[in-house]
């Protein structure tokens, strides 16, 4: 294992991970063996992968530790272009691999905003020049995230953005957005949705309820997610496109999300880690590092997200990665940005609801994997012969504390500040490339 | 006159005063106690003290005040302290200088106190953590504003004898007032009933989880009342459909004689100030016999004066 160097540039050569406990949450494949990577991909898998049986391939010894797909975030909001202070796609992509994160989202709501065909090709060949891990465009799905005209979804998709999306607003206009549906449906592009009712949500800068009454505070309620989240259903039943809400962080909007899948719409919905793991008391005396979209809720609220994912009606957990600086944080709470930083925290706030009991493995896995790359048509997300080798070897024990100044990504915004996780990758492999190893103790 | 009445013992320990909320009962009635002294040398001829002798207090008003601050530069001149105002009018979205910057800026000048008032709540508070001296929240956005809810207690206490198990109405804007929530905190701290009388529009939510019996009609909510706190409406909540008009306002919530005769024969009417006269209060009410609002500005300085003799006691010496 310290023979292997996280370096890139270097050419792929054949590695056996050996004495692995393998997981492929999309087969249900959770077994001791290992796994052949040649040409990028995972060449074969099984029992028989072991040391002494793996020709001349670089063995890895696991020590049983699990190796699964690696993960795949659809909700990364990069700095570039336009806020590269923030973070690049460079640091994005280092703190994805540090996370065992393989596959990124970009969000559109960049400077300019991802609304062209250029922009796509830029966002992908910065991404091929500076990237560790892969990185995917998803592109506006209104010019300018203005929510008034339809950008070029057909052409934006041909480009290669991976989805549409309007940012962090809602659209207003449900006329629009039944029109983005329709067009979206005969192109199969798929449409991610924030849910927030922009008039009812105006002024609000956390849950609305007690706490916030409590800090002074405005609040948002929940009908502010749940109002957005019921017309767009009434659209997707309208045109059958295929929509999925980006974020939702309440019990109501669970519900409906289920209600609306027991009727066989083409519905899906993701949960940011932050809303499973923190609710609005963590906001305590006016922490803005817990101000976010949408806002932490109660902890019923934040019980019912967990439960969603546990029964596989939430079928993404996402980072919403979302790096700020002092410059927007450091400021009264009703002043300052939304946003928390996740890409490195992701797996380990994730596995809390492993280690709890709350969310088996597998099924927690499946949220962070399969389920993103099947909505998103990837090859990846999955631990199976011919497919890409983004693969995360995870050790589900190893104890760290979260240390702002030793995080790869440029902003420090984490909400897990000083935070106990227990578990965390180990290395992280990009198309059989090791592109992160983890070490305890650098300089050690 | 005993030397303990001279100078009452003040179980005050706090560095800051951010707010009501974490301040214990015998803290309280202590501030209260200092504040009756400082009432009565407000009333002699020689109303000097020096307890803040040397020292330097800035007033750091974000938003504009004319009571608050002349009351807190009053009591810092009374004790001896060289005072400053600053009044930095901004819009709620700023631009160049943060409120961090400005507070690493003045704290490079050295005060020993700083009184702020800003439009966000928990801005004071950000700004304790950022400077060396002792800070006092004179008010930040909705969230609180401890010295108000001290002088009406003291207020009630000159009047009434005690807090404990009066019936204190609340009534208007509570969804955005400060003095509203530390007036709760306060209040049920002392033992008080306390009531928030508003239409819903105007009431925060979860507003009961603080303590507090709401009630949306002022007849209901003012039967046998001992005191009955106005709060001022802003204008602008009219343009932002949260009332329709100041009319129906005055109609359904502004105090008159009628909604007066629903409390006790002997309440005490209260308005933080400043007030709007036909809208949440009748004129002749405030002017009336019951009405105590002048006298709460009296006891603003009397308490202001008590709060900074007690952050005195722990100023550092170096």
């Amino acid at each position: 294992m310290q023979a292997l160097t996280p370096d890139p540039r270097t050419p792929a050569r054949p590695i056996a991970l050996v004495n692995a406990r393998l997981i492929d949450p999309a087969s249900g494949l959770d077994a001791l063996g290992g796994a052949l990577i040649a040409d990028g991909i995972v060449a074969d898998l099984g029992p028989h992968i072991a040391a002494g049986a793996a020709g001349d391939a670089e063995i890895v010894d696991c020590g049983g530790r699990v190796l699964a797909p690696g993960l795949v975030d659809m909700m990364v909001f990069a700095g570039e272009p336009g806020h590269e202070h923030r973070e690049t796609l460079a640091t994005a992509s280092r703190a994805a691999a540090a996370g065992g994160v393989t596959t990124i989202v970009c969000m559109p709501d960049t400077e300019p905003v991802i609304d062209d065909v250029a922009l796509v090709d830029f966002i992908r060949r910065r991404a091929r020049d500076t990237a560790l891990v892969n990185v995917h465009p998803m592109a506006a799905m209104t010019k300018g995230l203005m929510g008034e005209e339809m950008a070029e979804i057909g052409l934006l998709r041909d480009a290669g953005a991976i989805a549409f999306g309007n940012g962090k607003t809602s659209l207003a206009s449900a006329k629009v957005m039944r029109n983005v549906l329709a067009y979206a449906k005969d192109f199969g592009a798929l449409i991610v949705h924030h849910l927030e009712d922009p008039t009812l949500a105006k002024d609000g800068v956390m849950n609305e309820g007690e706490v916030a009454t409590r800090l002074g505070l405005r609040g948002i309620p929940s009908a502010a997610e749940t109002i957005i989240l019921e017309r767009d259903i009434r659209l997707v039943e309208l045109t059958g496109g295929r929509y999925h809400a980006g974020q939702i962080s309440c019990r109501a909007s669970l519900n409906i999300v289920r209600a609306a899948k027991q009727r066989g719409l083409p519905v899906t919905c993701g949960v940011s880690i932050n809303h499973l793991t923190l609710n609005e008391n963590d906001i305590g005396p006016y922490r803005t590092f817990f101000k976010m979209k949408p806002p932490l809720r109660s902890e019923d609220d934040r019980r019912a997200m967990v439960e969603g994912v546990a029964s596989g009606d939430i079928d993404v957990i996402v980072s919403a990665h979302d790096p700020r600086g002092a410059e927007g944080k450091r400021r009264p709470f009703a002043e300052a940005a939304d946003g928390a930083a996740g890409l490195e925290t992701l797996l380990g706030a994730a596995l809390r609801l492993y280690h709890n009991g709350d969310v088996a493995l597998p099924r927690l896995l499946q949220a962070l994997t399969a389920n993103p790359a099947r909505l998103l048509g990837l090859e990846s997300g999955r631990l199976a012969r011919g497919a890409p080798a983004d693969l995360v070897l995870i050790d589900l024990d190893t104890p760290w504390v979260v240390e702002p100044e030793r995080l790869c990504s440029k902003s420090k915004n984490t909400p897990f500040d000083s935070a106990r996780l227990q578990g965390r990758a180990l290395l992280t492999l990009v198309a059989g490339r090791l592109v992160y190893i983890y070490a305890a103790e650098p300089g050690r | 006159m005993s030397i303990a009445a001279e100078a009452p013992t003040v179980s005050f320990s706090h560095r800051h005063l951010l707010g009501i909320e974490g301040l214990s009962r015998g803290e309280i009635v202590a501030l209260l106690d200092l504040s009756e002294e400082a009432a009565k040398l407000s009333r002699q001829v020689a109303k000097k003290r020096d307890d803040l002798r040397g020292r330097t207090l800035i007033n750091l008003f974000f938003e504009a005040s004319t009571r608050t601050q002349s009351s807190f530069e009053l009591a810092g001149k009374r004790l001896g302290a060289d005072v400053m105002n600053m009044s930095i009018p901004t819009s709620s979205v700023q631009k160049g200088e943060t409120l961090i910057d400005t507070a690493v800026t003045l704290n490079a000048m050295r005060p020993d106190i700083l009184v702020v008032r800003h439009h966000a709540a928990g801005a004071v508070e950000l700004l304790a953590q950022k400077v060396d001296c002792s800070v006092i929240n004179a008010g930040d956005g909705s969230h609180e504003h401890p010295t108000q809810a001290l002088l009406d207690a003291l207020t009630i206490r000159r009047h009434k004898g005690r807090i404990e198990g009066l019936i204190v109405a609340i009534c208007g804007d509570i969804l955005h007032s400060r003095v509203a929530r530390s007036n709760i905190l306060l209040l049920n701290a002392l033992g008080a009933r306390v009531r928030v009388i508003a239409p819903s529009t105007l009431l925060a939510s979860g507003i009961e989880r603080l303590g507090v019996e709401v009630y949306t009609s002022m007849w209901e909510g003012l039967a046998d009342a001992d005191i009955v706190m106005m709060l001022r409406l802003q204008r602008e909540r009219m343009t932002s459909s949260l009332v329709p008009s100041q009319r129906e306002y005055f109609h359904f919530f502004g105090l008159d004689y009628e909604k007066l005769a629903r409390a006790k024969p002997d309440a005490l009417v209260m308005h933080p100030g400043p007030m709007n006269r036909g809208v949440e209060i009748d004129s002749n009410v405030a002017d009336d016999a019951r009405s105590v609002i002048r006298e709460q500005v009296e006891m603003g300085v009397a308490v202001r004066v008590a709060v900074l003799q007690a952050l005195a006691r722990h100023l550092p010496n170096q």
